[in-house]
Order: structure tokens, then C-alpha cells, then sequence
């Protein structure tokens, strides 16, 4: 249960994105959150309700993308989606010799924000 | 409050802690907005703290190794022997985590040890930020081996990034040999599984069987060394002196240790800048 920490580490860095582009509020967050990444997505949510407040992501929506396990099998090659985290086993030759391509992610994707100045604005766009 | 999971907040005083939230639910202005890909860590302030920790120990060659487990594996136990079995072979000190009292840094001063505790309230892992504030507590040019005993637990400190080079698990036989089928993180990010209190096997038969332990350790993908000790046998912790020893070897030849938790090495290496 260190959803709060993350949630706080994810509103900081919402924060800097949103300063860095000269906006004044958040109104979007799309993170992705590997089952193996430690941390659940439910209880996430509800600690973002409580992290956000007095933020400029005080009104933004958080969504959640991707997060399945996926594998690698390093002897007969063989690519695996949606794995249970907690069998990491090739699903064509059962070795356990495999890497984790996908699932491991605590990622914050992308932001919508508004509110820019029209100057930060163009700016954004350009880049 | 709890500062780390917000379990106190109940549906009876919700509204208090959101209020701020729900004032600012006006009509929103209608305006440019804009989509930015980010694609940065969660726990990018965390990381970068936790990078410049690294830093701070890289310059001084001292090996950092976390200690995670569930309160009560033995711990404090094995770094008691620890000190002992390495003796005047190398420098040793302890940052001690808990969420109260100084008992286990006092264990460790006893044994002749600089030891630091944080004592985190409520909060269930410590962090590169509580981590920072012990190294300034030390004398880094003294450390050629540093612990960081964590908080007992087997889920949150696994996600956190201290600017440690090496992760050890404890799992003490009691516990049961599918603990690692239960915690799959923090398993996952082991470098090293120790199964302590082993000198209990004989009473535990059936119901802690080694391999078993290994084979749940090897379904998480992890190629960890899992090795079994005992604080109570005497050279019950050879293994694991041998081991610190190779780690310690492979630091002085250059080799590059993270431990398995850093999940970007973009985002740990923007912060490792020299302290002002």
C-alpha cells in the first residue's frame, strides 16, 4: 500500500510537465502500470483523488493503458502476452529462462493539458 | 494521516481531504489544450534522488546493499553475523529502517557499527529522500560495505530505487516456500534470495522444501542465487560472506551494479549530478 507515495510522485511529475509547457492545468493523465510493477491500479486511482488536490491536475482524469505481462523465451524464442506475474513461464516450451518485455512499467504516458498562453501555446505545437 | 497509502482516509471524513478538490470544479474554460507525450517514471523524483545517492556512493566506492523481507525473517540477525564473520575485512555500516524505535540500530552499534535509523511513522518503505538524509549522517570516506536494513515488508519497498547497487530478500523457512509465488515483485527484483533461520529445516520437513522455494523463485524469471543460512550454526552464513565477498571484487574491477528495481536507466541517470 504505497499507492499514496506514487500517486504524489505522479502529480509531481505532472506538475513539472505542466510548468515546462507553460500550462496552467491538467485535465488528462494516461499512465501505464505493469502487473508486475508493484502497484494497483485501483488503489491508484483512489489515491490520485486525494494527490491532485490544490494541483493543476486538481480536475484531470486519470486512465490507465497496457500493463499486461509480456515474455520472451530465451531458448526457443517463442513470445508470450498476458502472463500471470507470478509465472513467468514460456507458454510453448515451459522454461522459465525467459525476459520480460512488458509489465514491469510504472509509466506516465502522456497529458492533456489547457489553459496555455497563447504564446506557450505555439511553442508546443512547434515542438 | 498514514502519508504513504491513505488508509485513515474512511468514507466518514473523505469529504474533508477532497474538499479542495471539489472547489475547484467550476465551469471549466473553454481554450487551447494540448496532448504531450511524456513517457517518464512515476517515480522519476524518487529515482532521481535515488540516482544522486548513488553517486554519492560511487564516489567513494562503497558497495550499498538493500535488505528487504517480511518483519521478523531475521534481518537484523544475519547483519549481526555479518559484522562478525567480516571483521576487520572491510568497513561496515548499517541504515536501519523501521516504522518505530531504535532497538535494531542500537543491536548494530553494539557490535561496534555506525548505525543510522530512520524511523518512518507510518510509512511502509523507505525511500531515496529518508536514504539521502542517513548518508549525510555517516562518514562515506570510512564505508566499503553499506546496508540498508529496510522496513519489513514484502510489497512496497520492492518499487522503490534508494541508490543502492544490490538487492537481498530474506524469506526465513517459517514463512513457507511459496512466499515467492505470493509476493512476485519483490521476488522479482532480487539479486540474491536468502532462506534464513535454515537450522529450523529438520523441524519444518514437508513443509519447507528448498527446491520448491527455488522453483517459485525461477517461475518469476529471476536467475538469483537463492542460498540457505543460518545466524544460529557456526559458518551458517559462509555462503553469504563468499558472496558479499565476489560482489565487492566485481565493484573494485569496474563492474556496473544497479539493482533490478531501476526500470530506466534514462530517467536515473538525468539525476546523478555532484553534490553542491
Amino acid at each position: 500500500m504505497h499507492e499514496l507515495a506514487v500517486a504524489q510522485g505522479l502529480v509531481m511529475e505532472a506538475e513539472r510537465v505542466a510548468a515546462a509547457h507553460r500550462a496552467a492545468l491538467v485535465e488528462r493523465i494516461v499512465v501505464r502500470v505493469g502487473a508486475l510493477s508493484g502497484v494497483e491500479p485501483e488503489l491508484l486511482e483512489r489515491a490520485f483523488q486525494i494527490a491532485r488536490a490544490g494541483t493543476c491536475a486538481r480536475q484531470a482524469t486519470l486512465e490507465f493503458e497496457g500493463g499486461d505481462v509480456e515474455i520472451t523465451c530465451r531458448s526457443c524464442g517463442s513470445h508470450s502476452v498476458g502472463v500471470a506475474p507470478n509465472r513467468l513461464i514460456c507458454g510453448t516450451c515451459g522454461g522459465w529462462q525467459v525476459d520480460v518485455t512488458a509489465g514491469e512499467d510504472l509509466l506516465l504516458v502522456r497529458l492533456e493539458l489547457s489553459e496555455l498562453d497563447a504564446e506557450a501555446a505555439l511553442e508546443t505545437r512547434s515542438a | 494521516m498514514c502519508q504513504t497509502c491513505g488508509c485513515t482516509i474512511t468514507p466518514g471524513n473523505r469529504h474533508l481531504v477532497e474538499a479542495e478538490t471539489t472547489l475547484f470544479k467550476g465551469p471549466r474554460r473553454q481554450g487551447p489544450s494540448t496532448t504531450v507525450e511524456v513517457l517518464s517514471n512515476l517515480l522519476s523524483a524518487n529515482d532521481r534522488e535515488a540516482a544522486h545517492n548513488r553517486a554519492h556512493l560511487d564516489q567513494h566506492g562503497i558497495l550499498a546493499i538493500n535488505l528487504m523481507s517480511s518483519p521478523g525473517s531475521g534481518k537484523t540477525s544475519l547483519l549481526e553475523a555479518t559484522i562478525e564473520a567480516l571483521g576487520d575485512s572491510c568497513r561496515i555500516a548499517v541504515i536501519e529502517g523501521d516504522l518505530a524505535t531504535e532497538n535494531d540500530a542500537a543491536r548494530i552499534r553494539a557490535k561496534g557499527v555506525p548505525a543510522i535509523q530512520i524511523t518512518t511513522g507510518q510509512a511502509c518503505h523507505l525511500d531515496a529522500h529518508m536514504v539521502h538524509g542517513a548518508l549525510h549522517q555517516l562518514d562515506l570516506t570510512a564505508i566499503d560495505v553499506l546496508f540498508i536494513e529496510n522496513v519489513g515488508n514484502l510489497v512496497c519497498p520492492a518499487s522503490f530505487d534508494l541508490g543502492h547497487h544490490l538487492n537481498v530478500t530474506l524469506l526465513s523457512v517459517t514463512e513457507g516456500d511459496d512466499k515467492p509465488a505470493k509476493y512476485p515483485v519483490m521476488f522479482r527484483v532480487a539479486d540474491l534470495v536468502l532462506l534464513t533461520k535454515a537450522d529450523l529445516l529438520d523441524v519444518l520437513g514437508d513443509d519447507f522444501k528448498v527446491e520448491a522455494a527455488i522453483r517459485h523463485v525461477r517461475e518469476l524469471a529471476n536467475a538469483a542465487p537463492v542460498l540457505t543460512v543460518s545466524t544460529r550454526r557456526t559458518d551458517g552464513i559462509g555462503a553469504f560472506i563468499d558472496w558479499i565477498r565476489d560482489q565487492r571484487a566485481a565493484r573494485k574491477s569496474g563492474a556496473q551494479q544497479r539493482p533490478r528495481i531501476v526500470r530506466d536507466e534514462l530517467t536515473a541517470g538525468r539525476g546523478a549530478v555532484a553534490h553542491p
